[in-house]
């Protein structure tokens, strides 16, 4: 029988605020176990929590980049269950009524076709504590420095139909929301993770079949394999004639597999209702448009840029505006290369990703900066100096010895194009060797390379391959006669 | 000195009659002389008390004393002070010194306030005749075998023997309206919003409101000017300016409207309490204001929807109390969940796990549309018809208990007949309407409350009627004779 997979994610993005999302303690990563954490994070009696509107502002944002409706009226809801994390007993979140609804985004598939995946719903919630099991013998420690840390839960339509392309859907997220700056998007430290709701079912069938959920995948290639292992684990329970079990299970990523949680911690009725401590949250047009005007580019406008402006392709535009900081770094390094774009573009892509990808350095942190490139890019582009010295040009710059021009200077590099000088070398490179020329004359015109490297030498390197070529073919052809 | 008003010992203390340390002094030794008896204080802070007093007597002599300065004052113990023990009446928290103070505290404290003690008080303010406090019942003093009403059953027994001239309180169902009325004097309740609630420990989130017990309606007028305002830190306090209340007291009532329910009036009220309040009525008549018979046909309603919207919400504002990082936790428990099952039951009193029970079946699957979202609309049906009034009246008037105090242990093993006894008091606060109780006679030997309810912000008027009243009768004046035979002139 032919399968088919449906998969729903629930990612969970950790918003950039400088304070938490009820109370104003930090919310800085790596500090000390329970130095983030006031009253209200606490949940001491008495306390109560004031909504952040910087999160409120980052989920606006995330909800116009995907065209979504932002909820004017959105209500804070208490999730009540009993967990030592979660000091309050309750974790604050959006229930019924969440700030953004009905937005989607596109993503591109392997077969170079594209895919519009809805997102349903995207609210805010407070983060919980962090149970350490393995800091203590026999016993477990609370650190509550990322209690009330603030999160925008982006729930997708069931729509996604692969592992992989649910690996892409969740990169398409990650990119999107480290364009808007609304989250860091850092995996390690947890800022971006997900729940996968993954089913299968006969090709054809319109009805669902049984899901299970996996929790808390944290990173792409996770995502994508625990999501395989998962979709074959279903198809055998089913081919074997058994049924899949409605349940939550985790991702074993040292045996690649996954396995039910305890079936005790998900018998959760959680018991939601309106905070009474919370006002439903309203968003005004005037608020709207202030959000409106903060908007930065985002990717998929970018990309449209890059096909206009630069005349790129698709492969090469997905690579260079994979983040805004790549996309800024190719726009200024192509600066003034008119009608040269795809110079820049494979620079950037290829000799500078290397350099990167070798040193293992991100973009930001590139030594040659972007004004470098370009200035190195103008060289080759006026004919400075060829592509190949510009390669060891590169290399003088990343290791810190200047800009383009001074290595150029300080080593002599400029090319000879100098049409005077460089006719002279070819005269007297073709009268130096009278038998090569009779025989290209004769019709041997593959000697070409062989005066050209004539001539190189001559140069020392310097020579313009490009002058070269024209004068020498003038020269030979012209002799003729 | 006898028992004075707030506004007397302002006066007292400003002319130099007597200083604050003096009137600190004598309020701890009552309080020393009459809590053995009353039970009217968890804990009686001394030490602190003098030090403030005698802060607010170099303010006084410096000249830059406010109305407040040197007047002691008991918080009921459901106020954070930092510092300090803030039990809420609960042995979950009988070990709980707060680190911080309630906004009310701090503001209180900013006006020159002299804090001599928490009050004692129904646990977790659930409870209407103080009986479900850890640190036991709280007696009336009008009759020592009666209950001086709850939940701020500690403080209004504070107030009426002449412990303290002012105490706060806070009221959800009535919790400050029916001690009051039990215990003969005024008890207020401003508007949902009008006093910030962070630092009062939670019960009913959406319900809760701090207000004040004092002998006089302008003593209430002089508090409620330095506890009222917007507080950042809570979300729903009210971003309105606060009327200098204490300087419209006088307003003439003459034109001014008094809508009288006849729900009010019904076959569950005592007739010496009908009596008394008819004749309040009559001296409002006198002072030239109008009354009006309306019709609130909802407010049988009103305890029904009270007791699914306070424990839905109790059941989660109580879920932090599980043992992990303050309060009581059960000392050998062998896993998490022994820890937070006996920790609960163990710290938790009967009418508390009550009515924790009943929140969590309101709220789950299955019931909460039948049961919370009912009465939210039902709730939102109340509120708006007693809002309607307003649209012809000034005031709506009515008793604010069916029957003067009743006796201790007469209700605590049927809570139905206890519930019924917030009948005319609930209803104010699912509207978050403000509501005053001030003595307007007796029933027998027992003080009798007449109740006023305003339209939402309406303090000033409120306070304006109850004032003039209290201008024109001596009810307010009266003391239980304990008052001043135990201890009072040590």
């Amino acid at each position: 029988m032919n399968w088919e997979t449906v998969i729903g994610l629930e990612i969970h993005t950790q918003l950039a605020t400088q304070s938490k999302i009820f109370s104003g303690e930090r919310t800085t990563y790596g500090a000390e176990p329970n130095t983030q954490a006031c009253l209200v994070d606490l949940g001491y009696p008495g306390v109560l929590p004031v909504l952040n509107s910087e999160a409120v502002a980052m989920a606006v944002k995330f909800g116009l980049a995907i065209g979504a409706t932002i909820e004017r009226r959105s209500v804070f809801a208490r999730k009540n269950y009993f967990y030592p994390d979660l000091p309050k007993g309750y974790q604050i979140s959006q229930y019924e009524l969440p700030i953004v609804s009905r937005g989607s985004v596109v993503i591109q598939l392997d077969d170079g076709g594209q895919k519009r995946v809805g997102i349903t719903r995207a609210h805010l919630e407070e983060d919980a504590g962090k149970s350490l099991h393995e800091t203590f013998k026999d016993q477990t420690g609370i650190d509550l420095n990322r209690a009330g840390t603030p999160l925008l839960e982006i729930v997708s339509e069931p729509e996604l139909s692969s592992a992989a392309e649910a690996a892409t859907y969740m990169r398409k997220i990650h990119q999107l929301v480290r364009y808007l700056g609304i989250s860091d998007g850092n995996m390690q430290e947890g800022s971006f993770r997900c729940d996968a709701n993954i089913s299968v079912r006969p090709s054809g069938d319109t009805e669902l079949g049984t899901r299970a959920e996996l929790k808390n995948l944290n990173s792409f290639r996770y995502v994508e394999k625990a999501i395989e292992f998962e979709i074959e684990r279903q198809i055998d329970v089913l081919e074997d004639g058994g049924k899949v079990v409605q349940e939550t299970r985790l991702y074993d990523s040292d045996k690649d597999e996954t396995r039910p949680m305890r079936s005790k911690e998900e018998a959760n009725d959680y018991r939601y209702f309106p905070d009474p401590d919370l006002l439903p949250l309203e968003i005004d047009e005037a608020l709207l448009d202030s959000i409106k005007e903060s908007m930065p580019e985002l990717p998929s406008e970018i990309e449209e840029r890059f096909a206009k402006d630069y005349g790129l392709n698709p492969v090469d535009i997905q690579i260079l505006t994979a983040s805004s900081e790549d996309a800024k770094f190719f726009e200024a390094s192509a600066e003034g290369l008119d009608g040269n774009y795809e110079l820049a573009a494979n620079w950037n892509k290829g000799e500078l990703r290397a350099a990167l990808n070798r040193e293992g350095v991100t973009i930001s942190d590139s030594p040659v900066s972007p004004a470098d490139l370009n200035n190195l890019l103008q060289r080759i582009s006026d004919g400075t100096i060829s592509g190949k010295t510009a390669k060891e040009v590169f290399e003088a710059m990343w290791a810190g010895e200047g800009d383009a021009d001074q290595i150029i200077e300080t080593r002599g590099l400029q090319q000879i194009s100098d049409v005077v000088a460089l006719d002279k070398v070819v005269q007297q490179v073709v009268a130096d060797n009278p038998e090569q020329a009779g025989q290209y004359r004769g019709g041997k015109q593959k000697l070409l390379g062989f005066f050209v490297g004539q001539v190189m030498q001559a140069t020392g390197g310097k020579a313009n391959p490009a002058e070269v070529n024209k004068l020498l073919r003038a020269r030979l052809d012209a002799d003729e006669n | 000195m006898d028992r004075l008003t707030v506004s007397q010992l302002s006066a007292g203390l400003r002319s130099g009659e007597f200083s604050s340390e003096e009137l600190t002094r004598q309020s701890l030794a009552r309080i020393e002389a009459a809590n053995p008896s009353l039970n009217a204080f968890i804990t009686v802070m001394a030490e602190e008390a003098l030090t403030a007093a005698r802060a607010a007597d170099r303010r006084l002599a410096s000249g830059k004393a406010g109305p407040l300065t040197g007047i002691p004052l008991a918080h009921k113990d459901i106020f954070c002070t930092a510092g300090t023990l803030t039990s809420c009446g609960s042995r979950m928290l009988a070990n709980f010194v707060s680190p911080y103070d309630a906004t009310v505290v701090s503001k209180l404290a900013d006006a020159g306030i002299v804090v001599v003690g928490k009050t004692n008080m129904d646990e977790f303010a659930m409870g209407s005749s103080n009986e479900t406090s850890y640190f036991g019942p709280v007696r009336n003093p009008w009759d020592m075998e009666r209950s001086p009403g709850g939940s701020s059953g500690g403080s209004a027994a504070a107030v009426a023997a002449g412990l303290v001239p002012a105490a706060t309180g806070t009221d959800t169902g009535g919790s400050i309206r029916q001690p009051a009325a039990f215990t003969g004097i005024t008890g207020f309740k401003p508007t949902y919003g009008r006093v910030s609630r962070y630092g009062m420990v939670a019960f009913a989130s959406s319900l809760d409101q701090a207000g004040t017990l004092t002998a006089t309606a302008e003593d209430a007028a002089l508090l409620m000017e330095a506890m009222a305002g917007f507080d950042a830190r809570d979300s729903t306090s009210a971003d309105q300016a606060v009327p200098a209340y204490s300087s419209m007291l006088d307003e003439t009532l003459a034109g001014k409207t008094i809508g009288v329910p006849q729900e009010y009036f019904d076959e569950g009220l005592d007739s010496d309490c009908e009596r008394a309040i008819r004749d309040a009525l009559d001296v409002f008549v006198d002072l030239g204001a109008k009354i009006t018979e309306l019709t609130l046909p909802h407010l049988a309603l009103s305890v029904p929807t009270y007791y699914i919207v306070a424990p839905a919400e109790c059941s989660s504002n109580l879920s932090r109390y599980d043992g992990i990082r303050f309060g009581y936790r059960h000392p050998d428990a062998s896993d998490i969940g022994e820890l937070y099952t006996r920790s609960r039951q163990e710290g938790f009193g009967a009418e508390v796990k009550r009515r924790i029970m009943t929140g969590t079946y309101v709220l789950s699957a299955g019931y909460y549309d039948a049961y919370y979202l009912q009465a939210q609309k039902v709730r939102r049906l109340i509120s708006d018809e007693l809002m309607r009034c307003f649209e012809d009246v000034d005031i709506v008037a009515g008793p604010t208990t069916p029957t003067p105090a009743f006796g201790l242990g007469e209700k605590i093993d049927d809570p139905v007949q206890m519930y019924l006894n917030d009948i005319y008091t609930i209803a104010v606060n699912l509207a978050g309407a403000p509501g005053i109780s001030i003595p307007c006679g007796f029933s027998g030997a027992l003080p009798v409350g007449l109740q006023l309810i305003g339209p939402h912000f309406g303090e000033a008027t409120l306070l304006n009627f109850a004032h003039h009243y209290q201008q024109q009768t001596d009810w307010h004046t009266k003391t239980p004779a304990l008052a001043l035979n135990d201890g009072a002139d040590k």
